[in-house]
């Protein structure tokens, strides 16, 4: 380790100090104003701290007394768990089975290959002919339909974790178990997707990250409490004319709670996962 | 068990994927090329073949060139930045001081957050009336009075920017962390001892290393800057004066707001063909940066 001057000491705290108040500052301010009075933020030197805590707005955002603003964001925070859990769940069925093919046959790498180039796709390229099918469907303004829309952005990142994941496991165990009579369902069972279930759990969690950031097709496929996910109705208050600020911070820090504590929680897996294919070059 | 059968069995474990992915990329995209030489409106017939029309009508407008810069400007400005920023925090973060790893957890905590969150917190932050930068700016004494700082041409775009540029330069400190915690310790160590000065060491012992993780960031990143819809759509829907429409709130707007279809099929296939383009040429840099780096 080289030796560091005092003055390097000092210039690397400061920097240090700087970059943990550049990242916090503004989360910080998103939660105090979710919790100071309406009169604190709407004073004049604006007060950076509330005089009282108050977090009625909390309460007012997660009731769900009838035509209030807490239906309307209750409503979307169910419909943005349901479609997440559903488009993730059906981006894992097919990303496991394709992924493991791709890893245990090389000649057919290609067709992922096809499949993972879509990402360079802009979503307006597809947003009008889904946007009439969906009508034609019957599936506009519904969680199902706009959970098959979001396999469009999550099948092809699921499929390639799967596939990076079933590569870093030796063939040779698969190979060790079917040669003492186990077919393929039961070498899976046994074998396989044991030791892929970290890699499982990471697709899986960045799948519910990917669908719980979505906005644009959200925006265009939903109309009404059935099925409006968070994001479009903060965009809603972001948006209206909501005179109290406090409210539509309460609503960002609700609807960041669940991304935040995954990332947390899943520091380690979701850095790997996210350097895999960048450090691997 | 002979080749072909694997072949088959992987082609058959793979055809549900496929089949979703033709049903809800293949088929829409097909269908938006064949839009996109119609007059269709968003609603009702099918509309008439106008061959390439909407190409030359679109590629002339002085709206697609204006979106066509703005949308570049923000791309490089903010993609620039987010790598400096994300490599400067990299390289503090792969020093040794007290509470490192507290400072490196944090840095999860933007990219974390949903694009509309940032959004909404930035737009509260630069509120013309009440927003804290306001607040902080006027008692600091930097400025008289409140400014619109969305709200103006002049300032909305550096103001995004400034809002993205928070969210994504973490994910490339983080991606460029990774890489430096690669470098090996007695390479750095023979470099010190061979009299390589902070600068030199930089450039030959450690950039090497990381610059094919940072090309692969760079290609991201730069593809995401170039669809970017969300953030701007939340912060000023392209306005004031239609100074932050990008390319992508162009094709909404052309073919949801006005429900002109088939132009905006165009103007919508002509973004996906600078896209490809784009991460063509940024492939071919990247596999010569792998090879020079090996």
């Amino acid at each position: 380790m080289e030796r560091r001057s005092p003055a390097f000491t000092v210039f690397i705290y400061a920097c240090a100090l700087l970059l943990a108040a550049i990242i916090l500052a503004p989360i910080a301010w998103l939660f105090i104003m979710s919790i100071s009075p309406a009169a604190d933020l709407a004073a004049k030197p604006l007060r950076w701290w509330p005089q009282a805590v108050d977090l009625s707005r909390y309460r007012q955002l997660l009731s769900t007394a009838e035509n209030s603003a807490g239906a309307a964001f209750t409503s979307s925070l169910r419909n943005s768990l349901e479609i997440s859990g559903m488009a993730t769940l059906a981006a894992l069925a097919l990303a496991i089975p394709a992924g493991w093919a791709v890893s245990r046959t090389p000649a057919i790498g290609w067709s992922l290959s096809m499949v993972i180039a879509t990402y360079m796709l802009p979503p307006v390229a597809l947003a009008v002919p889904l946007y009439m099918g969906l009508s034609h469907l019957g599936l506009l303004n519904n969680v199902f339909g706009l959970a098959l829309v979001y396999l469009t952005i999550l099948a092809p990142f699921t499929t390639w974790l799967m596939k990076s994941g079933f590569d870093s496991i030796p063939r040779e165990i698969e190979a060790a178990a079917m040669i003492d009579g186990a077919g393929l369902l039961q070498t899976w069972r046994i074998i396989t997707l044991p030791l892929a279930a970290p890699v499982m759990a990471t697709s899986a969690l960045f799948a519910v990250l990917l669908a719980w950031d979505e906005f644009f097709y959200a925006l265009l496929f939903t109309s009404d409490q059935r099925a409006k996910t968070l994001t479009v109705a903060i965009a809603d208050l972001a948006g209206g004319r909501v005179s109290d600020y406090g409210l539509i911070a309460t609503a960002g820090v609700l609807a960041a709670l669940p991304p935040v504590l995954i990332g947390l929680v899943m520091q380690r897996a979701l850095i790997s996962g996210l350097t895999s294919g960048g450090v691997k070059g | 068990m002979s080749g072909t059968w694997m072949t088959t069995r992987a082609w058959l474990l793979m055809l549900p994927l496929l089949v979703v992915m033709v049903a809800v990329i293949g088929w829409p995209l097909v269908d938006t090329i064949g839009l996109s030489f119609t007059d269709a409106r968003l609603v009702g017939t099918g509309g008439d073949f106008v061959g390439i029309d909407n190409y030359t009508n679109m590629l002339s407008s002085p709206n697609f060139s204006r979106t066509l810069i703005t949308t570049t400007l923000f791309a490089v400005i903010s993609v620039a930045a987010e790598m400096v920023i994300g490599v400067l925090a990299a390289l503090l973060l792969n020093q040794e001081f007290k509470g490192r790893a507290i400072l490196r957890a944090l840095m999860i905590l933007p990219w974390a957050l949903p694009t509309v969150v940032n959004a909404t917190l930035w737009r509260l932050i630069y509120n013309p009336e009440y927003g804290a930068l306001n607040a902080a700016l006027t008692q600091l004494h930097l400025i008289d009075a409140y400014r619109s700082w969305l709200g103006e041409p002049g300032t909305a775009l550096a103001a995004l920017i400034v809002a993205d540029c928070w969210k994504n330069f973490p994910l490339v400190a983080l991606i460029a962390l990774a890489a430096l915690q690669a470098v090996p310790r007695d390479i750095t160590a023979a470099s010190l001892v061979d009299g390589a000065g902070p600068f030199n060491r930089f450039r030959f012992v450690i950039l090497p290393y990381l610059a094919g993780p940072l090309m692969v960031a760079l290609v991201l990143r730069t593809i995401e800057a170039f669809k970017v819809f969300d953030i701007i759509w939340v912060m000023t829907r392209g306005g004031p004066a239609n100074s932050t429409r990008t390319l992508s709130i162009l094709v909404y707007q052309e073919a949801f707001s006005f429900q002109r279809a088939g132009s905006g099929a165009s103007l919508a296939l002509i973004v996906t063909l600078l896209v490809t383009v784009l991460a063509v040429a940024y492939a071919a840099l990247v596999r010569k940066t792998a090879g020079s780096a090996a």
